[in-house]
């Protein structure tokens, strides 16, 4: 039954010019004009974009929550790449 | 990993309120019970088009017209944000429709009830999406990700449905006699289904307890009811409607209100097959499917010829 289903899109929106596209959700089209189509529809119906990115969502490979430990440990013991690490006089009062 | 550490670790999340998502360890259980929740879900979003769709071309007005099709277009579109959320399980779209043409898999049995006057129109936008968001707002913070998400696009959108009901249903009350007792007559056929949409009670709930200690549930099918009954009561006053249970009366003790018996043999009957209108819904939704099968293989066999194309012109000029 799946081979005649239609490829997996994942969708992306811009919501206006400025900000990033941002994953809101996926769906099923024959192929890319009828993708951005249908998420015109299905993701813009009260005027939540001003451009639309579609990806079939088999390109695209995504990090193993499994590993999610040692992936992301070597970030936890810098503190020192905030700005809030450092200690500024009370008399500097803008930085 | 051994097992006991994988359940450990979805156990902790589970009690720290932690979100899963996707590609997250989960039992298989927890699994299940989500397919089956949020596809009915989608299910009954895609059925309760039909309702609503009955009377689109006999609105009133033309704003009615364009305010009851945008409607059951979010409608479809709740429908597939839930059927992604469901995909994202391991479940194929094709499967789920195949449960649900196949009678497999249920959907809300208040779309079995039928839509026999305009007025229905204010009282399901009124009654049956506000008890719908009763239901859904805690839902925004379930415990599987991709089915919050959902939620939080669908409750925002939904809304606006509830209010263009209860606005459908004021005017009818402030309007003539005969439209008065019709806003009358359709509020109290669709007040009691509305109430068994929050499902069976909880002691026989069979999915309750697990659906809380899994945070798929926030608040039981009883806790839910409740809360519906205690905010429409002080809606119905505005509208100047009795409220259709002779029972129902203020409790000073517990702060809500005691509400009659609800007609649960009804309820068992509709979901198994027998209501006014399951027939009628199943066959809708089976004769769209077989009546698109030509679009969905024209527009794979376009798609197909395309790509062919394309592969064809970028190997010339690579020759």
């Amino acid at each position: 039954m799946n081979k005649s289903e239609w490829p997996l899109w994942e969708v992306f929106i811009r919501s206006k010019a400025g900000l990033d596209h941002k994953h809101a959700g996926s769906l099923h089209a024959a192929d890319v004009e009828m993708a951005i189509e249908n998420a015109r529809d299905v993701y813009t119906r009260r005027q939540e974009g001003v451009s639309i990115w579609v990806v079939e969502s088999k390109n695209i490979h995504a990090s193993d929550p499994g590993q999610s430990e040692s992936m992301y440990e070597p970030a936890n013991d810098k503190i020192y790449r905030h700005p809030t690490f450092y200690n500024l006089p009370d008399e500097v009062k803008y930085m | 990993m051994t097992q006991y550490s994988f359940q450990q670790h979805f156990d902790d999340k589970i009690d720290s309120d932690n979100t899963i998502e996707a590609k997250d360890w989960m039992p298989d259980d927890y699994r299940k019970t989500l397919i089956r929740q949020i596809s009915q879900h989608a299910h009954s979003e895609i059925v309760g088009m039909l309702p609503e769709g009955n009377w689109i071309s006999r609105a009133p007005t033309l704003r009615r017209k364009a305010v009851l099709m945008a409607k059951v277009q979010d409608e479809a579109g709740h429908g597939l944000y839930l059927y992604s959320a469901a995909e994202t399980l391991g479940i194929s779209r094709d499967e789920m429709y195949n449960q649900l043409h196949t009678g497999k898999a249920k959907y809300s049995s208040i779309f079995n009830y039928p839509t026999l006057t305009w007025a229905d129109m204010g009282a399901v936008g009124w009654l049956v999406d506000g008890a719908a968001i009763m239901n859904q707002v805690p839902l925004c913070r379930t415990s599987y990700g991709p089915y919050a998400r959902a939620m939080v696009r669908v409750c925002k959108e939904e809304s606006f449905h509830q209010r263009q009901g209860f606005e459908i249903m004021l005017t009818l009350a402030k309007g003539t006699d005969i439209q008065r007792k019709m806003a009358q007559d359709a509020f109290n056929r669709w007040w009691w289904p509305s109430l068994m949409m929050f499902g069976p009670p909880d002691a026989e709930s069979p999915n309750t307890a697990n659906s809380v200690r899994w945070r798929i549930k926030r608040l039981t099918n009883d806790e839910l009811r409740q809360k519906f009954v205690d905010v429409t009561v002080e809606q119905a006053k505005v509208l100047g409607l009795d409220m259709p249970d002779k029972d129902l009366k203020w409790n000073e003790e517990r702060g809500h209100y005691d509400f009659g018996a609800i007609n649960w043999p009804e309820f068992y009957n509709v979901v198994k097959g027998n209501g006014p209108c399951n027939k009628q819904r199943l066959e809708a939704r089976r004769s769209a499917w077989e009546k698109g099968q030509w679009v969905r293989d024209a527009a794979t066999a376009y798609a197909g010829k395309r790509a062919a194309r394309k592969a064809a012109a970028v190997e010339t000029k690579a020759a």
